[in-house]
């Protein structure tokens, strides 16, 4: 789960890591209110959406008068912001968040992740702060160090000077880094957090470290524990099918294709995905019903896919391992008439008891076609929705 | 032969008494693995499915000898259910709970690196000889005793592995689902090994899938030290980048993780990587005819 800047920022606050004079405002009326708080005359306005390259899509402005002000919070307001990595359908900005604006001598990266290869946690920093550090990574490698933390004494002060002297910091700078880094560390660590990225990391003209910009994700697996974070979830930013399923309990990822997917189990349904393209079709979302498939979850499913206008063709993908083949086509049929499916739906049906199972599918009447294999189930499907689209 | 688990393997089941723990038992027993009891605290003097329920993991192994422990028990309490079976002293612990924080997992795996247990998962079906041992949730009905070995790190894309290579014939010797978080147990490394000096493995079929670089590690490994033929496949070759697929381990991050990447690795290392899941049994009689020129 993403959190918005705005969010990532009072929790590098709440654990004393430097941050801009800022206020959160949702309403562009309020924006006076915001700039007398922070003072000065020039102010940052930056549009609060879960997506990246938020600057070169104008969602981030200077603005140098209270009128302007407050024109370029009107503006981001309510509106949709189309960046490169939202695009084609942007997200909806809901809150801007206005800041202070200070000389800026230098612009440093630091991230906090888990490393899967070395099963740790990773410190990454770079003196190429403000650019995209998987870019840095590839052309530049020798300007980014990575401390590898030991899980029982976590990260140490050596490794902090480690970092802050690769980074060019000096005197009391030392120090101040080694404060920030144990500080984002333990952040990361207590608030069960995938990815804490702050990016730049400036160094002020007055030699102060202060957090410009910070990316948050929190580890889905750990939000049971984590309520206070859970609660910060913001649905606008998802894909609105993606949103209902999430609440539904369903694994369910939206994509650009027509054929809707219905599969038990991840690999399965990534992999049914794979088998629509390489018979010729574009598959339209990716759905895990879980393996304990019941007539209801089906439905649901079902609902979802079919919110999306562009499905012409439904492939149900079931391995049934211990739940038997039978009792899956009884909640398919179910399904289909309690939802009145009106696109064609594929069948592949796997596991004990098929042959009842395909028998039951083509005595229901319905529109449902009973495929022999996961092949023969692509094919008509990809068949179906290009008959359809024709 | 077999790797892991066979017909003398003593399996004691931590969640025994709930829902998830109660029905796999039944059919782990229906299958003939040989369950020898399970834990649930405070349920430590009742008799469940005929068998014993203990309060403690350290009750349960004096009691019973087990070797292995097989886990159902919420992702809340998973961790220490893990901890609480190596301190125990069992040598392989299966842990088929999904949903477990990355921190926890961390940490277990900083842990059983000292303690030397073997974890299979977490987030897997779990492992299974054929006609011998079963333990996890893979339905026993589809497997049958043979040559191939198997090892993924999805559930179903494992069953559909063990539907073809039965049907062709050729059977399993062990089936090993490694699961699909990020942090986990054995690898595809680890098994690769004990199926490479297995005497009945004859071939071996890898089921990887998007996200991390195990496969790309496995194909290295492939190289250097496997010799019997291999054949594999990867999910998510049409996985959309930053989005994780279902699986907490499976999302393109950063320009790697990709699917072709882990393909063109593989095929590198001389594997037999088959177009779709639908040709996993083809390819694997594909790479024992390679093998065999």
């Amino acid at each position: 789960m993403n959190l918005h800047e705005y969010q990532a920022k009072e929790l590098l606050r709440a654990f004393e890591v430097p941050t801009p004079r800022g206020v959160v405002v949702e309403n562009s009326g309020h924006v006076e209110v915001a700039s007398s708080y922070i003072g000065g005359d020039r102010w940052v306005v930056k549009a609060q959406i879960h997506a990246g390259g938020r600057g070169k899509a104008g969602g981030v402005k200077l603005v140098n008068s209270s009128e302007e002000l407050r024109t370029v919070a009107d503006e981001l307001l309510g509106k949709k912001l189309v960046t490169y990595q939202n695009a084609p359908d942007g997200q909806l900005v809901s809150r801007v968040l206005v800041e202070e604006v200070f000389g800026i001598a230098r612009e440093l990266y630091l991230s906090v992740l888990t490393d899967r290869e070395h099963e740790r946690v990773v410190v990454v920093a770079s003196a190429a702060g403000g650019m995209d550090i998987e870019d840095v990574a590839r052309d530049t490698p020798e300007k980014i160090i990575r401390e590898v933390c030991d899980p029982l004494m976590g990260l140490q002060d050596f490794q902090c000077r480690n970092i802050a002297f690769f980074l060019g910091l000096k005197d009391k700078q030392i120090q101040e880094a080694t404060r920030v880094l144990k500080a984002l560390y333990k952040l990361y660590m207590e608030s069960d957090l995938s990815l804490l990225e702050v990016n730049p990391l400036v160094v002020s003209d007055d030699g102060r470290l202060v957090a410009l910009d910070c990316k948050v994700s929190v580890d889905d697996n750990a939000l049971y524990r984590q309520k206070n974070l859970a609660d910060k979830r913001d649905p606008s930013q998802d894909d609105p099918k993606e949103a209902a399923a999430h609440a539904a309990g369903l694994n369910y990822i939206a994509l650009n294709g027509n054929i809707g997917c219905l599969v038990n189990g991840a690999g399965l349904a990534m992999a049914t995905m794979d088998v629509i393209k390489l018979h010729g079709g574009e598959p339209a979302n990716f759905l895990d019903v879980g393996g304990g498939a019941t007539a209801e979850t089906v439905a649901r499913a079902f609902k979802i896919i079919l919110s999306d206008d562009a499905v012409k063709a439904i492939l149900v993908n079931i391995f049934g391992g211990i739940m038997r083949c039978d009792i899956i086509a009884e909640g398919i049929i179910k399904a289909v008439q309690e939802v009145g499916v009106t696109v064609p739906v594929i069948v592949r049906l796997e596991g004990t008891n098929v042959e009842l199972g395909k028998q039951m599918l083509r005595d229901s009447g319905l529109s449902i076609i009973s495929a022999d294999g996961l092949t023969d189930a692509a094919i008509q499907a990809v068949a179906a929705a290009k008959g359809a689209a024709a | 032969m077999s790797i892991l688990v066979n017909k003398n393997t003593k399996v004691l089941c931590q969640g025994f008494t709930g829902k998830q723990g109660t029905f796999h038992s039944e059919q782990a027993l229906a299958y003939g693995t040989q369950m020898v009891g399970g834990v649930t605290p405070g349920k430590g003097d009742q008799i469940h499915l005929n068998l014993p329920v203990f309060n403690t993991m350290r009750d349960a192994v004096k009691a019973t000898g087990a070797d292995a422990s097989v886990i159902y028990v919420p992702a809340s309490f998973a961790a220490d259910s893990i901890m609480e079976a190596a301190d125990a002293g069992v040598g392989l612990i299966v842990c088929i709970t999904e949903g477990i924080p990355v921190r926890d997992m961390l940490n277990v795996k900083a842990a059983l690196r000292a303690n030397g247990a073997k974890l299979i998962g977490p987030n897997c079906p779990g492992i299974i000889t054929p006609d011998e041992c079963k333990i996890g949730i893979m339905p026993g009905s589809i497997h049958k005793k043979g040559k191939v070995g198997i090892v993924s790190r999805s559930g179903t894309l494992t069953y559909e592995a063990v539907h073809q290579t039965t049907h062709l014939g050729l059977g399993q010797t062990t089936c090993v689902g490694i699961g699909g978080d990020p942090i986990k147990g054995l690898d595809f490394i680890d098994v690769l090994q004990m199926f490479q000096d297995d005497a009945a493995t004859e071939a071996i079929i890898m089921v990887g899938e998007i996200g991390g670089s195990r496969e790309e590690e496995a194909a290295e490994f492939i190289k250097a030290h496997v010799t019997k033929p291999v054949a594999g496949y990867i999910a998510g070759q049409t996985a959309p980048k930053g989005k994780r697929m279902g699986h907490a381990g499976a999302i393109i991050a950063g320009g790697s993780g990709k699917a072709e990447d882990k393909i063109r690795a593989l095929e590198a290392a001389g594997v037999v990587v088959a177009k779709s899941p639908a040709d996993l049994g083809a390819s694997v009689v594909e790479a024992i005819k390679r093998a065999g020129k």
